[in-house]
């Protein structure tokens, strides 16, 4: 039983005192501050009245950033799905792999988790630019195309053209998938590996197919760890920066690239405290809704 | 996937598909990666044809005086960001597994904040916090002018060691505590020889989850960052955002191997339970 914190006053302060004084100062304070700031508008070159103001937000609905809004939770979205596509599988040969195997597996999970974002993405547009990985490899198969072609006296196939794989949406989400499938496969694995193993043998002796098992007994029973690694997701590549800022093009900017630039270089704090305040509440219902679906699914035991 | 001759039933890993599966998940997290390492010892400017190994990119990161002071700082930052943080989330898991108190939800709530809210939106806050309320005093000797970054770092950090932390409090027994007080120990005492020795490898792997963290942060330190306050992600960026060159990779490639061999030291360290604890993957 916890003990009332009547009975050791002392300790009870000097272990939540520090800790609880940090907090409040180094991150409620400065959250409250850009809360204020979204009711306010730019006075002079410096000063920022807060008027109270409903300005900000009333301009961060209009169409503009609306899309880009819109299109931000749509690519979270596409890349917390395929992410789910992609993670499903491998959380599942995890799952029932040997001890040993099972070590190794997570291990190989997780060593790009924990290797620096921009290092990764780094690594992504060396392999996806004009003169990339993947545009050398398709010009050594155009030209062994040409040779051949040639060889059979058909027509020669012409100068080969890179593929413009940077810089679009298309590597936005790849990027984005590439970093965020650990947070998917992780929470995926926690759960399917509590499932109870013999309802899936059952399932499998009573003649239902492994897909028909796969979508009757084990995604019902793991939906709890499915919602999770969904939320756990799309909450990050919704907030993303970097990804879209270095392999995104000029039509691929997402919310937080439009905020970085309020703060940055725009100068207009109030307008991107509104935006930074609209996407946390975007996440906050993110989470609500997972936590009341959560609560509506019975929990495996 | 229906196939119901060698692998027993539920052995999916020994299914080719699923084998081709992984082979092609582990293909696409890897192959950028090793392909940017191999690069990095590569004779050419142009970073694409293989010309002979060198190890003259080395060198120029080395010599680099930019990436040496950015990649010092990074480090600097990340070990008193993570003693720091190991300190303060120990403190308020300790507060919250022993003690209830009015308004514990508020604090649950609170401290559970810096994890979920959008890294952006934290990163303008201490933009904000340090322009306005805090101006961080400027041509402080170092470390004193990492301070700003540090304190960032530390406040989104350290509510991730007290998650880890708090999940290793939930296996102890509290007979323990009251056996260490009924036999005379005081309240120092309980806690350093039966409640720490109980905590310590959450404790390491909070740790190390902070070092990485701190390490990893590009979006918070971009805005916390001042012009001569460079960290080695904000570094890199820069770089970066001009060109694909050798000498990227070169610095990339000593800080993923320095990633590789602490997480090897960590799981040596801990077996299993320090590269899992607390990932329920929540960074963002």
């Amino acid at each position: 039983m916890e003990q009332s914190w009547k009975q050791a006053k002392a300790v009870f302060a000097a272990a939540l005192g520090p800790p609880l004084f940090w907090l409040v100062l180094f991150f409620l304070v400065p959250l409250a501050i850009v809360w204020a700031y979204s009711f306010g508008h730019n006075d002079g070159l410096t000063d920022i009245a807060i008027t109270g103001t409903f300005k900000n937000y009333a301009r961060a609905i209009e169409p503009l950033y609306l899309k880009i809004f819109i299109k931000s939770a749509w690519v979270a979205a596409i890349t917390t799905g395929l992410c789910l596509v992609i993670g499903f599988p491998v959380a599942l040969a995890i799952t029932f792999a040997s001890d040993k195997a099972k070590t190794w597996l997570l291990l190989l999970i997780m060593l790009p988790f924990w290797t620096n974002l921009l290092i990764r993405t780094y690594a992504l547009i060396a392999v996806l630019r004009t003169e990339g990985y993947v545009n050398m490899g398709l010009e050594w198969l155009w030209k062994g195309g040409g040779t051949l072609a040639a060889l059979l006296g058909l027509q020669p196939l012409g100068d080969f053209q890179p593929l413009e794989l940077l810089h679009n949406n298309f590597a936005v989400i790849l990027g984005l998938i590439y970093v965020h499938l650990p947070f998917m496969v992780l929470p995926l694995y926690s759960a399917l590996d509590r499932l109870d193993k013999s309802l899936l043998e059952a399932s499998l002796d009573l003649g239902a197919g492994h897909m028909r098992t796969l979508f009757k007994i084990v995604v019902p029973l793991a939906l709890p760890g499915i919602a999770s690694g969904v939320l756990i997701t799309f909450i990050p590549a919704l907030g993303a920066y970097l990804t879209p800022d270095l392999l995104g093009g000029p039509d691929s900017q997402m919310i937080a690239n439009v905020i970085e630039r309020q703060f940055k270089r725009a100068n207009d704090w109030p307008f991107g405290a509104a935006m930074s305040f609209l996407l946390m509440y975007m996440t906050f219902i993110a989470i609500a809704i997972q936590a009341v679906l959560s609560r509506k699914t019975p929990e495996a035991k | 996937m229906a196939k119901r001759n060698a692998p027993g039933p539920l052995e999916y890993l020994r299914r080719w598909q699923m084998q081709a599966w992984l082979a092609a998940v582990f293909i696409f997290l890897y192959a950028p990666l090793i392909a940017l390492m191999a690069f990095s010892f590569n004779d050419s400017r142009r970073n694409i044809v293989w010309k002979g190994f060198t190890l003259k990119y080395y060198e120029k990161a080395l010599n680099n005086d930019g990436l040496i002071e950015a990649f010092g700082n990074s480090l600097t930052i990340a070990a008193v960001s993570t003693v720091l943080s190991v300190a303060l989330g120990a403190m308020i898991a300790l507060a919250l597994w022993r003690f209830r108190f009015p308004g514990k939800p508020a604090v649950d709530g609170a401290l559970a904040l810096p994890i979920v809210v959008p890294e952006i939106c934290m990163g303008v806050a201490m933009l904000v916090f340090f322009a306005k309320v805090l101006p961080w005093p400027q041509g402080l000797g170092w470390p004193l002018n990492l301070g700003a970054i540090i304190i960032a770092h530390v406040s989104f950090s350290f509510p991730f060691v007290a998650v880890v932390v708090r999940a290793r409090m939930s296996s102890f027994n509290r007979e323990m505590e009251e056996a260490a007080r009924d036999l005379g120990a005081g309240e120092f005492r309980t806690i350093r020889d039966v409640i720490l020795p109980h905590m310590a490898p959450s404790l390491v792997a909070g740790a190390l989850l902070a070092f990485t963290l701190s390490l990893d942060d590009f979006v918070i330190t971009f805005f916390t960052a001042g012009p001569d306050t460079v960290t080695f992600p904000v570094k890199v960026y820069s770089m970066v955002r001009f060109s694909v060159t050798p000498e990227v990779n070169a610095a990339s490639t000593i800080l993923i191997v320095l990633t590789v061999i602490l997480t090897a030291v960590a799981l040596k360290l801990q077996g299993n339970s320090a590269a899992t604890a607390g990932h329920g993957g929540e960074k963002s």
